[in-house]
């Protein structure tokens, strides 16, 4: 049996782990046995171990045994498992629903806290405004307000426009 | 350009000053940045790199403080330019190995770095000598602003920056120090620190980086979840702990003054020995004595010499610094003769380790805070 993490050498050590119901084995080499920090009992966890490995099991099982492929990039989950990175931006979307438990195990949390591009603070600001517009749009229809209704149409429509040009400042 | 004109020279960098720099050699702050729809460099074609490249070089080359920059492809420079680049930290190891369709970008100040298509398609990154984080970040974070208006970032509102490996995904920011510990080494006390330092989410690596050893007790202490927390918030947490490494090896030094004298003069004592009369010497162990030697310095055993000669001494006996001194190709063995014959040199102005009556003066030898 090869190793499950270097692929390469004979795995000498097996581990077995029960989490919940879930049983897990990992076989290894004497090699990456060490590197992982098996041999160290305190700092080792078999989650942490299977952190990558499990990621790209995760990735497979979403797609339902059909391989899902980046529509951007042509990157598949086979890529993942092996590269560990993903093919393109747009592969963040692509395999979205297997990436979030990752990100879990990896990250304080899973939404992004901190500095935003000022193109997107420009549109955010945009959209929660086209949002106010609208509400008051159906206000006014519904008090047959159509003078107030035309305004806000327009307002709309410039709105509109200036959220699909890109921020030009 | 030739790089080895652009370098500062090693003896004006080691004599760079700045917060806590006894212990703490330099703080860098990097982020990472991809293009929209373009691939990852390490899918994407090649002339997906080269037209990123084209993208970001002349982008970076706009920025106000990247005048007179070093500005190269990765295929112009030869193996031995990099590594230098490498032993002086401004680039990774990783970035090294690239070729045809990456670049760098290198202020004359050496505090901005950009690496482009490294694992990302832009990391840059701002260096400061001693312990200034906040400063490094607020230099990297002007230098993004200026770039998000000219480059098209892929961002998610919800993940925000997006990055090739999902480690870095979110803030895409990495804060580290590079610390000198030996206090810590010698009194044994370093590994409860380096397990303390990872329950806290940090992690703590060698000399060059991920996979590498701690070289010279030297070791880079740094963040490792980037989503879910701001970068000031990271920034904060990691100046947090540094101030309590800080503390914890000033102090690991005075016990070992206090209580083990001659074990702690006697290491530094055969450092010195060694370095001052070697006829051969490799490069590990050059950097390993001489952090004893650096130790020496700070605790006062040699009156007169500077902790700057150290360090200089540190950049120069690495492999391609030394390589750089000498036109014909040297092997590995001709590099630890002459390696050897340097350090001889400069320590003659040196004079042995002075050490202090045991007892009597080693509480007053305890360094300032």
């Amino acid at each position: 049996m090869l190793c499950c993490i270097c692929k390469e050498k004979e795995a000498t050590v097996h581990l077995t782990q029960i989490a919940g119901d879930k049983m897990q084995k990992v076989d290894l080499c004497e090699e990456c046995a060490k590197t992982k920090g098996v041999n160290d009992p305190t700092g080792f966890s078999l989650a942490d171990l299977l952190l990558g490995l499990g990621a790209s099991k995760e990735i497979e099982q979403a797609g339902g045994g059909a391989e899902v492929k980046c529509p951007r990039c042509g990157f598949t989950q086979a890529d993942f498992k092996k590269a560990g990175r993903l093919g393109c931006p747009d592969c963040y979307q692509t395999f979205s629903d297997a990436l979030d438990g990752l990100l879990k195990t990896m990250h304080k949390g899973t939404r992004h806290v901190g500095k935003v591009p000022e193109s997107f603070r420009h549109s955010r600001d945009l959209a929660d405004r086209l949002k106010t517009l609208q509400k008051k749009l159906t206000k006014a229809i519904e008090a047959e307000d159509f003078e107030e209704a035309a305004i806000l149409r327009d307002e709309i429509k410039q709105t509109t426009a200036r959220l699909g040009s890109p921020a030009t400042t | 350009m030739d790089l080895h004109q652009f370098l500062t020279p090693p003896a004006e960098t080691a004599r760079r000053k700045g917060p806590y720099d006894r212990i703490v050699t330099s703080s860098r702050v990097r982020l990472a940045r991809n293009l929209k729809e373009v691939p990852f460099p390490g899918w994407g074609k090649k002339q997906d790199r080269i037209r990123v490249l084209e993208a970001i070089r002349p982008a970076v080359a706009t920025l106000p403080e990247m005048k007179e920059s070093f500005s190269e492809t990765m295929d112009t420079l030869s193996t031995l330019d990099k590594q230098l680049l490498v032993e002086r930290h401004l680039i990774s190891r990783e970035h090294a190995a690239r070729s045809v369709g990456s670049g760098l970008v290198l202020n004359r100040e050496e505090t901005l770095c950009f690496m482009i298509n490294e694992e990302d398609h832009l990391r840059m990154q701002a260096l400061r000598p001693g312990l200034q984080l906040r400063q490094a970040w607020t230099a990297i974070d002007q230098a993004d602003s200026a770039l998000e208006k000219r480059l098209d970032y892929a961002f998610s509102p919800e993940l925000g920056y997006l990055t090739a490996c999902p480690t870095n995904l979110g803030t895409g920011i990495r804060v580290s120090a590079m610390l000198h510990l030996p206090g810590l080494v010698l009194a044994e006390q370093i590994n409860p620190i380096i397990q303390s330092v990872n329950k806290l989410g940090l992690a703590v690596r060698g000399l060059y980086g991920e996979g590498t050893e701690a070289l010279g007790n030297v070791f880079q202490v740094s963040n490792q979840m980037t989503l879910g927390e701001s970068e000031s918030a990271i920034v904060e947490r990691l100046e947090k702990v540094l101030a309590q490494i800080i503390e914890h090896e000033e102090n690991a030094r005075a016990t070992l003054l206090e209580k083990k004298t001659k074990m702690m003069f006697n290491h530094i004592g055969r450092a010195y020995g060694i370095l001052a009369n070697a006829h051969s010497i490799s490069s590990k162990e050059t950097m390993n004595l001489l952090s004893l030697m650096r130790l020496g310095v700070d605790v006062g055993l040699f009156p007169g010499a500077d902790r700057s000669l150290v360090d200089e001494l540190f950049i120069l006996t690495q492999p391609a610094h030394l390589q750089k001194q000498h036109s014909e190709k040297l092997s590995a063995e001709e590099r630890d003769l002459l390696r050897a014959d340097m350090v001889r040199e400069r320590l003659k102005s040196v004079s042995r380790p002075i050490p202090k009556p045991a007892g009597a003066g080693a509480g007053l030898d305890k360094p300032e805070k």
